[in-house]
């Protein structure tokens, strides 16, 4: 059974390079890289390599700027409290915006209960930034500002260059979640200018449950977890070598073939923005077109819910990701979607279209071919649409 | 994640639409978790002698109002005002515990509806009807996050060990 997997945002496939190399290192029966004798020399040096590959795209000045971790959510939980903790005798003040990961936003719900202050700054209605916002709410007290690259929601950019220029020149730690963007599209540490970068391999093909923190040399950062001194005191506990080796053949697959993929993605993009209007009326694309990931789109469908949507596609054997209320554990509306001022109704009938290198063109036409008619069966049924028309 | 049968009157809902002779109907929705449900009744001498509907909502919202029509369908009112979202929950073999708070408002609907069609009788103006609470225990029992399943003071703002949001629960 062939599902076009539209849900890139939720997982990515695996690409061969990676299976193979992973396959490999299992039957390479590695040993633990901290044992000085051959067989840990051997698994060291597969580390070393793949931190080299992981480096490179990134464009850290030393491996050793890399940490690797369980995957994007270990990784901003640590840049976050890490530095919390670390700088806490210095200010207790810390600067995020309001369309974080949960991951940020509960990291720092965590430190406000063990007397941190918050400030929360809001995005403009194209859920982006604004640079000057975040200098007028750093104090004396600022140790930390998190601002994420990508929205995992909207594909939203950030202006994360301005924002560093601002925190390089007041000394402040800047922490950028880029879990969606790292691996899809060029990312450059030096030109971006934060202290700190949470990535995670599945981004770009590699396994999940593997992932990194770049820490510029010299950011005063306490590790997560405690225990031995593994990747530089920085993470104890023995590395997820298989996992890592995968991540490092994605980051090397992601270098070499980062133009192509861009290409491919824009060329899927533009298909979808531009065919959309032929099959429905009545959206919102919540994807500010000029600075976005080149991966992913979000679109509300007014008067019907995302999740009866996606069930539906789902027997299309089609998957997409929605944002309703209803599809998560939790019940609530989106917070990214309420902050660029969606309203309930609206926010209910979103999908987050995120595709990638395994999808095509036909894949495109197949999906918005289904999605007219469950639209239109849908909205058949919707109180909501009856009372509009 | 969803039973069969909910499944199947998720893709096959029986009775949609709109009765445009209806004299009785009940609309309910919940603007925080979005799910929105009408109700129209025919009534001829007391029994139920067709019934629509129209949701805006989950699978679940769907398939609940689905299998409401088909359990009220032909009941005399008398009966039909016995019926409870519990009921139409176990018919569609359950629902997922998180939904049962939200998506099961077919039976609230249906009794709007009935409120109404007993109001029009008598020229009245239709009654209010209030949803139940959305958190609700017993008073001798503990309360526990639902989130990570410790256990909370009531009336909590939010949970002590995984700092979920609680006043939306606690409402």
């Amino acid at each position: 059974m062939k599902i076009i997997n539209l849900d890139h945002i939720s997982s990515k496939p695996l690409i061969p390079e990676v299976k193979q190399a992973m396959i490999d290192a299992i039957n390479n029966d590695y040993a633990n890289p901290s044992s000085q004798h051959k067989k840990g020399e051997q698994a060291a040096d597969a580390l070393a390599k793949a931190r080299e590959s992981v480096a490179g795209l990134l464009h850290a000045k030393t491996p050793k700027e890399i940490v690797f971790t369980s995957g994007g959510t270990e990784s901003v939980n640590h840049a976050i409290k890490g530095v919390a903790w670390a700088n806490a005798e210095k200010g207790k003040h810390i600067i995020t915006t309001n369309i974080e990961h949960n991951s940020v936003i509960r990291s720092c719900k965590r430190l406000k209960s063990q007397g941190f202050t918050i400030t929360s700054v809001s995005v403009d209605d194209k859920g982006r930034v604004d640079p000057a916002d975040i200098a007028k709410a750093i104090t004396d007290d600022t140790i930390l500002v998190s601002v994420m690259h990508a929205n995992n929601e909207t594909g939203t950019l950030q202006p994360i260059e301005e924002i560093a220029k601002i925190t390089r020149e007041k000394k402040i730690i800047f922490h950028t979640d880029a879990v969606d963007s790292v691996g899809v599209m060029p990312f450059d540490v030096q030109k971006m200018g934060a202290d700190l970068v949470s990535f995670a391999a599945n981004t770009f093909y590699g396994p999940t449950g593997i992932g990194g923190l770049y820490i510029r040399r010299g950011t005063m950062i306490w590790p997560l977890l405690d225990g031995g001194v593994q990747e530089a005191s920085k993470r104890a506990g023995t590395e997820n070598l298989l996992g890592i080796i995968g991540m490092g053949v994605a980051a090397d697959q992601a270098r070499q073939h980062m133009n192509s993929r861009l290409v491919h993605l824009e060329k899927l993009k533009s298909k979808l923005i531009t065919e959309l209007p032929n099959h429905i009326d009545e959206y919102i694309i919540n994807t500010p077109l000029d600075y976005s990931l080149p991966n992913l789109v979000s679109v509300s469908v007014k008067y019907i819910e995302g999740e009866s949507v996606m069930l539906m596609l789902d027997d299309e054997d089609i998957a997409v990701s929605t944002r309703s209320a209803c599809a998560t554990g939790s019940l609530r509306a989106s917070h990214v979607l309420m902050s660029i001022g969606l309203d309930h109704a609206d926010a209910q009938g979103t999908l987050v279209i995120c595709y990638g290198v395994d999808n095509t063109e036909e894949d495109i036409t197949k999906f918005l071919g289904a999605l007219q008619n469950i639209v239109v069966t849908l909205r058949d049924i919707s109180p909501l649409y009856v009372k509009k028309h | 994640m969803y039973s069969k049968t909910v499944m199947d009157h998720f893709r096959n809902p029986r009775n949609v639409g709109v009765i445009e002779d209806a004299n009785g109907v009940g609309e309910v929705g919940n603007p925080l978790c979005g799910d929105m449900m009408t109700i129209y009744l025919k009534i001829t001498d007391d029994v139920i002698d067709d019934i629509k509907f129209q949701t805006f909502g989950c699978g679940s919202a769907i398939a609940v109002s689905s299998m409401l029509t088909e359990i009220a369908k032909g009941k005399p009112i008398s009966e039909a005002k016995k019926i409870t979202n519990k009921e139409v929950a176990n018919a569609l073999e359950g629902l997922p515990k998180n939904k049962l708070h939200c998506s099961n408002l077919g039976a609230d609907a249906l009794q709007l509806a009935i409120k109404d069609y007993e109001a029009r009788k008598e020229g009245k103006a239709p009654a209010e009807i209030k949803r139940k609470e959305a958190h609700e225990h017993n008073p001798d029992e503990k309360c526990y996050c639902p989130y990570c399943d410790i256990e909370i003071q009531e009336e909590a703002p939010f949970c002590k060990a995984c700092q979920s949001d609680l006043v939306e629960d606690h409402h």
